[in-house]
């Protein structure tokens, strides 16, 4: 029951940029502003430990972090200083140089997603690629495991004539066949054809499996968010480029938006995550990837710490066949457009005017 | 103003004081109420680990309790409005006791909320100007608005006129009617708001319709007003006040039809749902009789609607309704079953199967029930304070110039007239 095994190194093969992204920011540009940071850094831990009488420089770090605005809406110096004040704190409890980054959305630019869904095979590395880019926690228990993507396994179903008389309740001797039950075919049962009746924790020995089909979700970064709307703190919210971020620093944990999504996007961190200090990837970004503490929501952010920076998502980089595609939906020449423009393509749950700009496609 | 500042101190003079039941029984609701503040420490230490919330069932006992005591804090109108609107005598004497109710019920939900939160140490982040309050359009600002501003006209409406009583002064109809006719309006409004918070989200199709609402109030005027007969039988055996007849029946009509109509949203609800059977009946189905093999609810769902049909049959025969030997059974049956039913029966089930069609099971921590039960024991304690802070100024025992425990003594324990006249 072998097929088609997946070569590894086949991602390599796509592009590794997005065309229609800016170029990366200018490298010594970068490291200036770095520089500039750790000022910053070491002039307001002053003032904390000032404030706080205390020369614990992790309590005063998380003294001012606890009483940091919401990031929208902090002034420009009061951004630099708050991600400041996580680099230095991430960088001593990870034990390495982490960055967090703050791009902004690029003027100009709507993001959009396509799967191809004929062309899936269901190996799941987009789902281990995510949780290695994006510093998802990973501990022992069930609760400490949070992945961003579910790639559902859905069985084909089959019609058999072996069922064709089943079906029908007791006859108990009226002259309908079905009694006075309901007239149900044998064959009413079947999955087939069946979204999101499936299984996403499977380990098959190899992709795909000849019975199945594979749907993978994860947020759809709808253009009409619910769980932005029902936020009571606004700590979510749509970016201008269109990706729905959290403030984890903002966020009350009260679980509103889980309760709101209806394609099970979000995540709550019961306890504080685990994450390795040897896996845990230090470029990241204040909206996206930098670990989150306990009791706040998470959710993907179609890796915001590569696309504002002109790279590919994490997933779309390691999908062995394709099937991924990720781009500006404001230039008709990226290739989500194209999808649009020549593909069959269509939005999950659409009857539900949430907009997704997550589409599915097919050949 | 020498009245108002003697008030607080007379006040609390009279409710520390008590017999040795009265002592065992605070000191049983103070035990309680330690496990509720080590539940906390645990919670936020190790997380919501403790609980079992997981990212599939991420609301649990906590919004059940919730959502359960909203309504008993509405079910006080049961008292207040057939008192003003309709000039109910006997309810117009024990109105101030049904106020501390909904006082009581609403601290309580707030306490349910802290438990419930990942991170109730940010709440501040709510607050207008100091954080950002998304109003109006998330419905959880709403019911914070809402349940805030309900507190707030049970505690005027509640402590002026128990001060008015205090002081022997008159009270002063043109500052305090108005303030009881929106507190009448403001109860609906606290019990529909949390009804829209949950019944506004088509992602969960089962919660997604619009008879929530008034089912929300039925289910909430027939569990509040079981609890105030509770309250108000033990209140007559216990102390010297007496609560007439008349009140008590009254609010045992008003059970028996608001949990009759209960019962009838519940009976178009399954037919509804069940008849077509389609996807989004997952939920209802899974709470009637279990989905995939997953059935944990399954015997609390038919125990509550055995229990609420019980309390309806019992309360319908006029010699059960004034028999105040079985009335209380019916009572606590009608009270656990609306409790099981709008509780754990209608928000778990709201997340089985998720959206993505995942079936999970929720099972309580030792910690969820623990620190329950301990803000439950925190919810009588308040109750108990504010109940005999109450009943000793409607008594007499607390008045301004001086203590008048002993002479009202004689006067009360003389018989079991009402105690004192109607406002």
């Amino acid at each position: 029951m072998t097929h088609n095994k997946i070569p590894a190194d086949h991602s390599t093969e796509l592009p590794s940029k997005c065309q229609v992204q800016p170029e990366p920011e200018d490298p010594s540009e970068v490291n200036s502003r770095r520089d500039f940071l750790k000022t910053g850094a070491a002039s307001l831990l002053g003032a904390a430990a000032l404030m706080t009488q205390s020369d614990d420089a992790q309590a005063n770090i998380e003294w001012a972090e606890h009483f940091q605005g919401n990031y929208r809406l902090m002034t420009d110096q009061e951004k630099v200083e708050a991600r400041a004040r996580l680099e230095k704190r991430y960088s001593e409890e990870y034990g390495k140089a982490v960055t967090v980054d703050g791009t902004p959305a690029k003027e100009g630019v709507l993001l959009g997603y396509a799967l191809n869904i004929r062309k899936c095979i269901g190996c799941r590395r987009c789902v281990k690629a995510c949780v290695a880019e994006n510093n998802q926690s990973r501990g022992p228990d069930a609760g400490q495991r949070i992945e961003w993507i579910q790639v559902m396994k859905m069985a084909r179903g089959e019609f058999t004539k072996d069922k064709m008389a089943d079906g029908y309740p007791e006859s108990q001797g009226i002259q309908y066949p079905e009694g006075l039950g309901i007239q149900v075919g044998g064959n009413a049962y079947s999955p087939a054809g069946v979204v999101l009746e499936g299984e996403y924790f499977y380990e098959p020995e190899a992709v795909p499996e000849k019975d199945a089909t594979y749907m993978p979700l994860a947020c759809m970064h709808c253009e009409k968010p619910p769980c932005v709307k029902v936020c009571p703190v606004r700590t979510t919210y749509r970016e201008p480029d269109g990706i729905v971020v959290i403030d984890y620093n903002w966020c009350i944990g009260c679980r509103m938006c889980m309760s709101a999504c209806p394609y099970w996007a979000r995540r709550f961190n019961v306890t504080t995550p685990v994450l390795p200090k040897a896996e845990m990837n230090p470029k990241t970004h204040y909206l996206g990837n930098r670990p989150r503490m306990r009791g706040v929501v998470e959710k993907c952010t179609w890796c915001i710490q590569r696309n504002r920076i002109g790279r590919y998502p994490a997933c779309v980089e390691v999908c062995p066949v394709g099937a991924r595609k990720f781009g500006n939906l404001l230039d008709p020449e990226s290739e989500v457009s194209l999808i649009l423009a020549r593909k069959n393509v269509f939005r999950l749950k659409a009857e539900l005017n949430t907009f997704p700009k997550f589409f599915y496609f097919f050949d | 103003m020498h009245k108002l500042i003697s008030f607080a101190p007379d006040y609390i003079r009279y409710i520390i004081k008590g017999g040795i039941k009265f002592y065992a029984w605070m000191g049983f609701l103070a035990i309680l109420s330690a496990f509720s503040l080590y539940g906390f420490y645990l919670q936020n230490t190790e997380g919501l680990i403790v609980t079992g919330i997981t990212s599939q069932i991420h609301d649990g006992l906590y919004f059940a309790n919730l959502v359960f005591l909203v309504g008993v804090a509405a079910g006080a109108v049961t008292i207040v409005f057939p008192a003003y609107i309709h000039h109910h005598k006997a309810m117009h004497e024990v109105t101030v006791l049904g106020e501390m109710l909904a006082m009581t019920a609403v601290i309580m939900v707030m306490l349910f909320v802290f438990s419930h939160m990942g991170r109730p140490e940010r709440l501040w982040h709510m607050i207008p100007y100091l954080g950002i309050y998304n109003f109006p359009n998330s419905m959880l600002a709403w019911d914070v608005l809402v349940l805030n501003v309900y507190l707030l006209l049970n505690l005027v409406c509640g402590f002026y006129f128990l001060y008015v009583k205090y002081s022997g002064g008159k009270i002063n109809k043109n500052f305090f009617m108005p303030l009881v006719y929106i507190s009448i309006v403001w109860a609906l409004s606290i019990h529909t708001v949390t009804a829209f918070l949950i019944s506004t989200l088509p992602a969960r199709p089962m919660w997604f319709h619009s008879m929530m609402p008034i089912r929300f109030i039925l289910t909430a005027f027939a569990a509040g007003p079981c609890l105030i007969i509770l309250v108000f039988l033990i209140i007559r055996k216990n102390t010297k006040m007496w609560i007439q007849d008349d009140a008590i029946n009254l609010l045992s009509l008003i059970i028996t039809w608001c949990l009759g109509m209960a019962l009838f949203l519940t009976m178009s609800e399954i037919v509804v749902e069940l008849y077509a059977r389609t996807e989004h009946a997952n939920g209802l189905y899974y709470l009637m009789f279990g989905l995939h093999g997953l059935t944990k609810l399954v015997p609390w769902f038919w125990g509550s609607l055995i229990a609420m049909l019980t309390a309806f049959a019992m309360l319908l025969i006029p010699g059960i309704r004034t028999n105040y030997k079985l009335l209380p059974i019916a009572c606590v049956l009608g009270f656990g079953g609306i409790w099981v039913e709008k509780g754990m029966g209608l928000v778990v089930p709201g997340f089985i199967p998720t959206p993505i069609g995942e079936v999970t099971e929720y099972y309580p921590s030792m910690v969820e029930v623990m620190m329950s039960i301990g803000n439950w024991g925190i919810g009588f304690l308040i109750l108990t304070v504010l109940l005999k802070g109450a009943i000793g100024i409607l008594l007499g025992e607390v008045k301004y110039g001086g203590s008048k425990a002993e002479k009202s003594n004689d006067v009360a324990s003389g018989g079991k007239a009402a105690a004192y006249e109607a406002r």
